[in-house]
């Protein structure tokens, strides 16, 4: 980054929803992809005389996520009416949190296994509660003059993250929601899926390019612009990319500065892979909040909020480093086994603790099961083998018994049969040689092999390894490192 | 505070009011009168009050997060000034 | 003696006993509908052969040995802004003149399941904004004692239809006067219960923090028996109190030991009707002769009430109000009228900017739409709140308001230190004329200045008729009681009604039947 002439300054703003059975404030199912107009009642499509009705759980789970992006959890709160006409919010208001929200001046830690920024906090400005609009469909394609309106999604429970403007790449910005979907994830709040919309991003970008006039001064920041659209996490790197190169040739062109013009929002092209200006909503920054008078505070003491605090569980950051002063792994290695979810990682600890060996137990995981779920696009937990079984495989191949490529092809047979370790084995007709036996085809080999013999006994080891090969024709069982080990100790004997 | 037509008329955007020049001239003379009138608050020192948002001061209010059942599509939709088979209809939303 | 001059609970024991029928009792107060609603319009929407409909099948219900429950086959009018599944609730407004809930309010549920039949819904001043009934988007009911004037409002329909005997209970709402005033001006009881007594649930919002439902009828004792079957906890209204509901009806007729009457005199003074006054002060010493200790009490905010209350009640009903704007139901203009007018405007733009300022399609829809559909008063107050809400203005109006609303609470606080119901006028005078306060808003929001108070501070409030003017026109007395005190004031309002006879004068009209 420091090539660059400029610093690039980020704020995300996330909307979760959060994964309530009902909506925030009635009782419709939240489930997504029902067909238009079947998940409303008169609350949520905002009919004369309905009323809200807070969802507890939708509370709970917003205090939860709060608390794990260390937030502050303030003993009161309350609701705002933001007041704006469109016609995927029925009631000409969405009921959020104003000026007193349920959680603010927290951080998330993030860092990069691949070294490309030093670990940092990002602040957390706030985060809070509202609901969700429902959607509007324009299909230019087809001519007409109408939008349709669906308000299934209308009033589903949204927690909005707003991060100070803290992070000077867009990497760092892919890090930080990275982090932060994991620990949704693992808090079980929300499955974050973009795909479904049930995590969407905002991202505000200026650029700090220092003062030419006065090269110890404050830099100079330029126009905020607030980027929408933007899909997936790879989507917001290049966004993040393409906006910081336009807004530095604006800048050359322009030498306009923060507030010489009115923010301007726009929107990724995911195609064309540039940003384009939206049009801006009239008068729309005067959204006339004030507190919404059909709904009470919440009022919730700090013993109430240490309560759930100790309920949070493990979250990644402290499963990493566990992971790591536990079974001696590396921190690439605890990331990516981390990044998995938390159903993998108690596969992982209980093969590690069954096998003993953290370090095997993370390789195979890594690269054998890992594989296998992406393959079959499956979870762990249907994943075939349990861990008890693998570990009596990985017991096998600790005690030189099976050899790695031999072990993968049992571990094989385990997932597509369903067989135990040894019936495995017996169906590959993989039987364990005693060592006895060993000693004596090391011996036939020698015997037959001068050659090699003398290679070996000139110092060149790597001779052993064409014994190897014809020890495996004779036995397909034997293993390797025994055989190498067998022929040069008894090469060395022979005279 | 006076008020005057031009901000009768911006509030008319802000509420989704479309005015006649004459209703904006009543309007801007009776909302005067009213705003003088209510001016004197302003005479009351609340310095040391706290705003006061609701009579009867109620907190924690819940439901359980239970699904029930949700309306029948054509009753929702059945008071639409104009919809389709599944969703309501509306002008364009592009560009607003 | 007629039916329709029966109290509603001497009825209900008539219909328990089976000395009447739901069916004629019905029948009666539909005819009487029939016979004076040319001249009185207290109602939007009479449906005879629904209302004979669930009379008889109560009397058949009746027949085969079902509880009835507390109304028993009783009619019941309800203000035409209680969302009522399949019943066009109209506010008696244009944006809703074919809205048709598809749900219940929770009074409409406890009507029903209390065996009320519903006879008809009542006109009122456009979504209860105003005074008189003169802002119903349909038509202007009369005041019964004399068609000339209003008959108060919001909840005018409601009262008229009392005091013309077309129904022996009513349920109005009342958000800043609009239960009290009418009951007042039309000579009947009237009860405003404290916020979060009666669930708000389907009662189409004007403000909701001050918004409540209660009941009208010619006496303390039928206001009882109806503000039982409506007061009680709901789930789906957030502010609705978790508070057991006192059986109003058994207690309703013990008077009060040793009952200490605050009477208010702030407003006592300026711009008080003479007669209005001389009343009031009668009935001090009605309650005087009855063994109540009467004193002098101070509400010194509640000259501010009005100010406060016109900006809390606009704000929340621009709010409120926001949802009409004909997207998803009511009323939509004309799409193609719109798209020609914007075209022509588009086509007289000078220049490219002149043409980008021009509405979108959807934002024309939405002001022509609310424009057409709502009327004048409901406009006024939109807007009013707007501007009371919108960047600039928040601390001035709105924060200021709600922070003077807490100065109005605590004087209440200490006034029932020293009483145990205050006592006061209704309104500042008798039933104005009609048309009287056409084209002056704010004086027709002057005349507020006793009732707000109640709604402010989330107290009950109830009016009784306490006299005649010079003209025979009523006047109303207004008791008013700390939170969940409607057991009290009830009490309060029959003691008087023992010692009094107004709550039985009938215009002439209803008086001279049999």
């Amino acid at each position: 980054m420091s090539e660059l002439p400029y610093k690039i300054v980020i704020g995300l703003e996330v909307h979760v929803q959060l994964a309530t059975q009902s909506k925030l404030f009635c009782r419709c199912s939240t489930q997504f992809g029902a067909p238009p107009n079947t998940q409303t009642c008169p609350v949520c499509s905002g009919m004369p005389g309905a009323l809200p009705v807070l969802n507890r759980e939708a509370y709970r789970m917003a205090v939860r996520a709060a608390l794990a992006l260390n937030c502050e959890i303030p003993e009161f709160t309350k609701w705002d009416r933001k007041q704006y006409y469109y016609p995927d919010l029925p009631k000409g208001y969405q009921i959020s949190q104003f000026d007193l929200p349920m959680s603010q001046h927290g951080h998330l830690a993030i860092s990069d296994p691949k070294n490309r920024f030093e670990p940092k906090r990002v602040g957390i400005i706030r985060a809070h509660l509202e609901e969700d609009a429902g959607k509007s469909m324009h299909d230019e394609q087809a001519g007409t003059a109408d939008s349709r309106i669906d308000l299934n999604r209308c009033g589903t429970p949204l927690l909005e993250i707003v991060s100070e403007p803290e992070m000077y790449s867009p990497e760092e910005a892919k890090a930080y929601l990275t982090e932060l979907k994991l620990l949704l994830t693992y808090l079980e709040v929300s499955d974050c899926n973009m795909q479904e919309g049930s995590l969407r991003v905002d991202a505000n970008v200026n650029l700090h390019i220092p003062d030419p006039e006065a090269a110890d001064g404050p830099p100079i920041a330029t126009p905020i612009v607030e980027v929408k659209n933007m899909n997936s996490f790879r989507a917001v790197e290049r966004a993040l990319h393409y906006e910081a190169d336009r807004q530095w040739e604006v800048w050359q062109e322009s030498h306009q500065r923060l507030g010489d013009v009115p923010k301007q929002t726009r929107g990724w092209d995911e195609n064309a892979e540039i940003t384009r200006g939206q049009r801006s909503k009239e008068e729309s920054s005067d959204y006339r909040y004030f507190p919404d008078p059909d709904l009470v505070p919440v009022v919730m003491s700090a013993k109430e909020t240490a309560e759930i605090r100790n309920q949070l569980g493990e979250l990644p950051a402290a499963l990493r480093k566990r992971l790591e002063e536990t079974y001696g792994i590396k921190p690439y290695d605890s990331d990516v086994l981390v990044n998995q979810g938390r159903a993998l990682v108690d596969y992982y600890i209980e093969l590690a603790e069954q096998c003993g060996d953290g370090k095997l137990a993370s390789n195979w995981v890594q690269q054998d099961v890992l594989r296998l779920l992406n393959e079959r696009e499956i979870s762990i937990d249907d994943y075939a083998v349990r861990p008890s079984a693998f570990a009596e495989l990985l017991a096998k191949v600790q005690d030189g018994k099976l050899d790695t490529s031999r072990g993968r092809e049992v571990l094989a047979e385990m997932i597509e049969a369903g067989l135990s370790v040894a019936d495995a084995m017996e169906k590959l007709g993989i039987a364990e040689v005693d060592d006895s036996e060993l000693v004596e085809l090391c011996q036939s080999l020698i015997a037959a092999n001068p050659k090699i013999v003398a290679d070996i006994q000139a110092g060149n080891l790597k001779a052993a390894g064409a014994l190897i090969g014809q020890a495996k024709k004779q036995n397909p069982n034997v293993n390797p490192s025994r055989v190498r080990e067998l022929c040069i100790e008894l090469s060395s004997e022979a005279s | 505070m006076s008020l005057s037509a031009s901000d009768v008329e911006k509030v008319s955007l802000l509420a989704r009011l479309l005015l006649t020049p004459q209703e904006i001239e009543a309007l801007t003379s009776q909302l005067g009168q009213i705003v003088e009138y209510v001016d004197q608050l302003g005479e009351i020192d609340t310095e040391q009050v706290e705003p006061l948002a609701h009579a009867v001061e109620l907190v924690n209010v819940w439901a359980d997060d239970e699904v029930r059942p949700s309306l029948p599509r054509d009753e929702v939709l059945s008071g639409a000034p104009h919809r389709d088979e599944d969703s309501y209809l509306v002008p364009a939303v592009l560009g607003d | 003696m007629s039916l329709l001059k029966k109290s509603a609970v001497e009825l209900v024991s008539l219909l328990r006993d089976g000395e009447l029928t739901s069916a004629d009792l019905t029948r009666a107060y539909l005819n009487q509908i029939e016979e004076h609603e040319g001249t009185i319009q207290a109602f939007l929407h009479v449906d005879r052969e629904a209302a004979l409909q669930q009379a008889e099948d109560l009397d058949r219900r009746r027949a085969a040995g079902e509880n009835m429950g507390p109304l028993g086959g009783l009619p019941v009018a309800v203000k035409d802004l209680l969302c009522t599944r399949g019943v066009t609730t109209t506010c008696a407004s244009r944006m809703l003149e074919n809205f048709r809930p598809p749900y219940d309010a929770t009074v409409i549920a406890r009507l029903k399941a209390a065996g009320a039949v519903l006879i008809g819904r009542t006109n009122m001043d456009e979504f209860a904004m105003g005074g008189s009934c003169e802002n119903s988007a349909f038509q202007t009911t009369k005041n019964p004692w004399d068609p000339e004037r209003i008959p108060g409002g919001s909840s005018g329909g409601a009262a008229a239809c009392v005091a013309a005997a077309m129904a022996p209970l009513s349920v109005g709402s009342d958000t800043g006067g609009s239960i009290r005033q009418p009951a007042a001006l039309c000579g009947v009881t009237g009860l405003k219960p404290t916020y979060g007594r009666v669930s708000r649930y389907g009662l189409v919002a004007f403000a909701s923090s001050l918004d409540q439902i209660g009941p009208l009828a010619a006496t303390a004792e039928d206001v009882a028996l109806l503000l039982e079957v409506l007061a009680g906890h709901d789930p789906l209204d957030s502010t609705s109190i978790d508070a057991p509901v006192p059986r109003y009806i058994e207690t309703v007729r013990q008077p009060l030991e040793g009952l200490r009457v605050g009477l208010v005199t702030d407003h006592l003074a300026e711009q008080l009707d003479p007669d209005v006054e001389a009343a009031v002060r009668e009935a001090v010493r009605v309650y005087e002769s009855l063994g109540a200790n009467v004193e002098e009490v101070s509400l010194p905010h509640s000259r501010y009430g009005i100010a406060t209350y016109y900006v809390i009640a606009p704000s929340e009903a621009s709010s409120n109000l926001a949802r009409y704007d004909g997207a998803h139901y009511g009323y939509r203009t004309d799409e193609s009228a719109l798209q020609a007018e914007l075209a022509a405007e588009r086509a007289a733009a000078q220049s490219e900017q002149e043409e980008a300022r021009l509405d979108t399609p959807l934002v024309r829809m939405y002001r022509k739409t609310r424009s057409e559909g709502f009327g004048a008063e409901v406009k006024r107050r939109i807007m009013l709140g707007t501007y009371a809400l919108s960047s600039g203005y928040y601390d001035a109006y709105y924060l200021k308001a709600l922070k003077v609303r807490r100065l109005i609470v605590e004087d209440y606080r200490a006034a029932f230190q020293k009483a145990d119901v205050l006592l006061g006028p209704v309104t500042p005078s008798p039933a104005m004329p009609l048309g009287h306060f056409k084209d002056d808003p704010l004086g027709m929001y002057l005349t507020d200045l006793f009732t707000v108070g109640a709604n402010l501070a989330g107290i009950a409030g109830i009016s009784l008729p306490c006299g005649q003017s010079r003209e025979g026109l009523p006047i109303g007395l207004h008791l008013q009681a700390p939170p969940l005190e409607e057991e009290r004031l009830l009490r309060a309002a029959h003691m008087f009604q023992t010692a009094t006879d107004w709550h039985r004068r009938r215009p002439d009209f209803v008086a001279s039947e049999d």
